[in-house]
């Protein structure tokens, strides 16, 4: 391939914003190369290619950078028209799809991570606003869906279902370490069957850092923010997790 | 082409932002001003989950959230783009969308304080919300899409004649010819763009409502805050 055709993805292997990147190349079959980050140690290429937040994911396609997960999602979708799609055809759709997306993302993501960081009262707090936010997206899928089963698999996965993964796929971690279960099934059987599904995909399970990693990262998120002091975290053999100490968010 | 309807408010930036984007590419609409007071049942049934404006209805079908009707208005009537042609100019200019809906509502923030470390925080985050768009976002451009006005250029509406707005009510001074040139020559250029120029509220009459709104806020907040 050509060094400008090339694509480089400059990440950190605990994001969940990198994950949903790298599952959105590898559902369209896009090679690509992983730079990973050190985010205590930024590298200059990373400062040059997202000098507003110099965070990560950065995307590097023809030697130019896009930032911010959404947005390369949509550039993906547009730029690589021979894979499944991500986003649906019609404008009407394509519209509930991004008001979704941005739900998950500011009102569902913002309350897990403060559940994360929080305990006692204030978690009960959040918990209990989590549970709410995710009620009202169990009845938005049921008007997105209108009734018909969406299916997921390599085929036919979009901006949605990649989002919710990334930010649901750690689950059984989430579990482990807040002693909450989210996405009960009984109080939220669309949702519920929605995350097995997506979690099956090969694709997703391939990408899916070991459960004992994704342990210790909600662990250290945890601990950074009720005891930070204590929080330099060991690190272990090729687990940069000390790097996450830096960085709000990745 | 089936009806549709905008439901606004007229102080509110992100109705004008929808205003915009219609006017530009020509659309036909009907404007529904809407007592936030008092909501109506047709705001309660188009927009259940945050019974906020602006809400597009076409056809009778509602689109919620500013950003997300703006794209609607882009996918669905295609003359006048508010988008470039190439995808990674594209993805630069949703970029600066998601940047104005993350990091702009540091100057309703500023809105809201009277003074001291609180002032001193948000008047901080505004300077440096400021500075990216005039460094990273603008530069040398005349418009954040160029040589003429796209969707990043509607998102900061509000940079271009809300802010002005606060800055008067909370008595600091943030974008001047000589801190941000660039961004300083935008705000007006952008508000003599003919659609923009016609669609704007009355400065004064935004003045006054905007007073009466912050004074009854930092009324019920009360003392010693």
């Amino acid at each position: 391939m050509a060094e400008e055709n090339k694509v480089k993805l400059h990440g950190m292997w605990a994001s969940p914003y990198v994950k949903r990147v790298e599952i959105a190349l590898k559902i369209k079959g896009i090679p690509y190369e992983l730079v990973e980050e050190d985010l205590v140690n930024k590298s200059q290429l990373l400062l040059q290619y997202n000098p507003v937040h110099k965070k990560v994911p950065v995307l590097i396609h023809n030697g130019k950078s896009i930032c911010e997960s959404l947005v390369i999602l949509e550039y993906i979708d547009e730029t690589w028209k021979n894979g499944p799609p991500l986003l649906p055809q019609d404008p009407y759709k394509r519209a509930k799809v991004r008001f979704w997306t941005s739900f998950v993302e500011k009102e569902l993501l913002e309350n897990v991570l403060l559940v994360v960081r929080s305990e006692g009262e204030a978690q009960e707090k959040a918990i209990k606003v989590v549970f709410e936010k995710l009620n009202l997206l169990e009845e938005g899928l049921k008007d997105l869906f209108q009734g018909e089963t969406h299916h997921i698999d390599g085929e036919n996965m979009g901006i949605l279902d990649i989002f919710l993964c990334s930010l649901f796929g750690a689950h059984k971690a989430q579990e482990e370490v807040l002693g909450v279960k989210f996405i009960d099934p009984e109080k939220f059987p669309l949702l519920s069957s929605w995350l097995t599904a997506s979690t099956e995909v090969a694709v997703v399970k391939a990408l899916q850092p070991s459960h004992e990693k994704l342990v210790m990262v909600y662990q250290f998120l945890r601990q950074k923010a009720l005891q930070p002091s204590a929080a330099e975290v060991e690190v272990k053999e090729g687990v940069y997790v000390s790097s996450l100490s830096r960085s709000s968010a990745f | 082409m089936e009806e549709v309807k905008l439901i606004g408010t007229w102080p509110s930036p992100f109705s004008y932002r929808v205003i915009w984007a219609l006017k530009l590419k020509g659309i036909p609409y009907e404007y529904i001003e809407e007592d936030l007071s008092n909501k109506s049942p047709m705001l309660l049934q188009h927009n259940p989950l945050h019974k906020k404006i602006p809400v597009l209805v076409h056809g009778g079908k509602p689109i919620c959230e500013s950003a997300v009707i703006l794209q609607y208005i882009e996918d669905m009537w295609p003359q006048n783009p508010l988008l470039p042609n190439d995808p990674h100019e594209r993805a630069v200019a949703r970029f600066w969308v998601q940047f104005a809906e993350n990091k702009v509502p540091c100057i309703w923030r500023l809105f809201r304080t009277t003074g001291g470390e609180e002032q001193e925080k948000a008047k901080k985050e505004s300077m440096e919300m400021l500075r990216a768009l005039e460094e990273h976002g603008l530069r040398d451009k005349n418009f954040f899409g160029g040589d003429k006005i796209g969707i990043a250029d509607l998102a900061f509406g509000q940079v271009a004649h809300w802010l002005e707005m606060i800055e008067d009510l909370v008595g600091v001074k943030l974008i001047e010819a000589h801190t941000f040139p660039h961004l300083h020559a935008w705000t007006k250029n952008f508000k003599q763009v003919p659609t923009i120029k016609e669609n704007l509220p009355d400065y004064g009459e935004m003045l006054m409502y905007f007073k009466r709104a912050r004074d009854n806020f930092l009324a019920s907040r009360g003392p010693g805050m």
